[in-house]
């Protein structure tokens, strides 16, 4: 029994939940879920599937890995091939494809690749090989700025020289902002990320929701968050409301985490930052403050002269965009699978390529 | 990265000047830094994010959430549609 979670997986509830919105649903809606988190969820337990008929779930553009642009993989992959650096990076990063390797490759020509499951572990590698350059990479939602900030933080803090981060940070309004304002535009109504949402609370969604009538509710990740996160949205639409509210009630606050607010801000400021797949987005992204450059690879490393453009191949750009479906990709399930994967909505356990193939939604 | 889960404060300790803490997830005990949950104590529970907590769970919340369903589920005799049915539920929920 996982407390906490077992509860919010009860069957008998989730199937209260869903005769509500089955009894509330009278029109058709569009409804995304930003997290790739909630979209497991969704194609895992089938949620979709026994939805009414009314209302179609889009995937969102929330998994950090797949909207890491390809240009920042290049850089990565660049620094980590150099002889006196050890490069770390959260697991899901390695099997990036970038223009012509990953990360994987690189380790097995022999550059020290190292896989952490915290910043803090990389500034541990730090101080055990003063000798050697440790670069961290920082990519990521709302969510893990807070960790790397903290990273920097204590680096600062104990005089740790040899540690820098490769900075690739976005942020969620902004990205919810551009689909709902294209003209391509289907979205009705946002289930937001909950645990963005648990680090910089629920502001910053007023204005999107007053500014383009859409319903916005914070939500969690097991089936009976979403599923009453999708009720909630639902009830909006069919009420003509369009307001915040918080489904995530056990770990998402108003306020959010001020501390971590406080912090993220010491240590990165709000920049434009380019997403894979979308493009541009204006004040989008993190990146390191001029006082603390010393610890921005992009600038010990100095390989800003890395430029890449996207290929063209593949059609994760749209999918994010929630504008098609991953089994609408000519590519899906043939020439791109988790093994041979194409784009980074297949290479990661959070992108929406890669859930569809899992739970085998070929058709 | 992304899948933040929720798991107990079994030990609270000091690491290089930070707030950590031992953090067991129905069994699995892993570090974690609870400098942004720095009010946690032993026993509580945080949704930790690549080795940090940031947020204490609310166990009234999490409570309601869950009674006022169960409330709805007892109250409807209704046998309505099975959504964890076959062939879904050999589907490993973890
Ligand atoms: S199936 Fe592969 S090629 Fe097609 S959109 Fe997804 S990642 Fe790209």
């Amino acid at each position: 029994m996982m407390k906490y979670l077992d509860e919010f997986r009860d069957p008998e509830i989730a199937k209260q939940i869903l005769s509500e919105i089955h009894k509330t649903v009278t029109r058709p809606w569009v409804i995304m879920e930003i997290c790739g988190g909630q979209t497991h969820s969704i194609i895992r337990n089938g949620i979709d599937q026994v939805l009414p008929k009314e209302i179609e779930l889009v995937h969102g553009p929330g998994c950090p890995v797949c909207v890491t642009p390809l240009e920042i993989i290049d850089k990565a992959i660049e620094i980590a091939g150099r002889p006196n650096v050890i490069f770390t990076s959260f697991g899901d990063m390695l099997r990036v494809p970038g223009s012509n390797k990953d990360l994987f490759m690189v380790k097995s020509e022999g550059g020290d690749v190292r896989t952490v499951y915290s910043p803090l572990e990389a500034l541990t590698i730090a101080k055990e090989n003063p000798d050697k350059e440790i670069v961290f990479f920082a990519v990521g939602f709302e969510t893990t700025a807070p960790g790397n900030a903290m990273a920097i933080h204590q680096a600062a803090k104990e005089g740790i020289i040899n540690f820098s981060e490769l900075v690739s940070h976005v942020l969620v309004p902004p990205a919810m902002e551009v689909l709902l304002s294209s003209p391509e535009n289907r979205v009705q109504g946002y289930l937001a990320a909950g645990h963005v949402c648990t680090v910089m609370g629920l502001d910053e969604y007023d204005p999107i929701a007053k500014k383009y009538s859409v319903p916005i509710v914070a939500t969690g990740f097991e089936p009976i968050d979403v599923l009453e996160g999708i009720f909630m949205v639902v009830k909006q639409l069919e009420e003509n409301r369009h307001e915040v509210e918080n489904q995530y009630l056990r770990s998402v606050q108003k306020e959010g985490n001020r501390t971590a607010q406080e912090l993220i801000a010491e240590i990165y400021e709000v920049s434009n930052r380019k997403w894979r797949g979308i493009g541009e987005i204006p004040m989008s992204g993190l990146t390191v403050r001029e006082k603390y450059k010393s610890f921005n690879a992009e600038e010990k490393f100095s390989v800003d002269d890395i430029q890449t453009e996207e290929p063209e191949l593949c059609i994760s750009g749209v999918i994010l965009q929630g504008l098609n479906k991953p089994n609408e990709c000519p590519a899906f399930g043939k020439e791109c699978t988790p093994t041979t994967p194409l784009g980074a909505t297949m290479v990661s356990s959070e992108g929406a390529c890669s859930a569809y193939y899992k739970y085998q939604r070929i058709d | 990265m992304c899948l933040g889960i929720p798991g107990k404060v079994v030990e609270i300790f000091d690491e290089n000047g930070l707030i950590m803490g031992n953090i067991d997830y129905a069994g699995t005990i892993n570090k974690a830094c609870l400098e942004y949950v720095s009010d946690i104590e032993v026993g509580q529970y945080t949704v930790v994010h690549a080795g940090f907590g940031i947020s204490i769970i609310d166990e009234d919340e999490a409570m309601k959430t869950y009674e006022t369903w169960g409330e709805f589920v007892k109250a409807s005799a209704e046998e309505g549609l099975d959504i964890f049915g076959n062939p879904l539920k050999d589907k490993n929920i973890e």
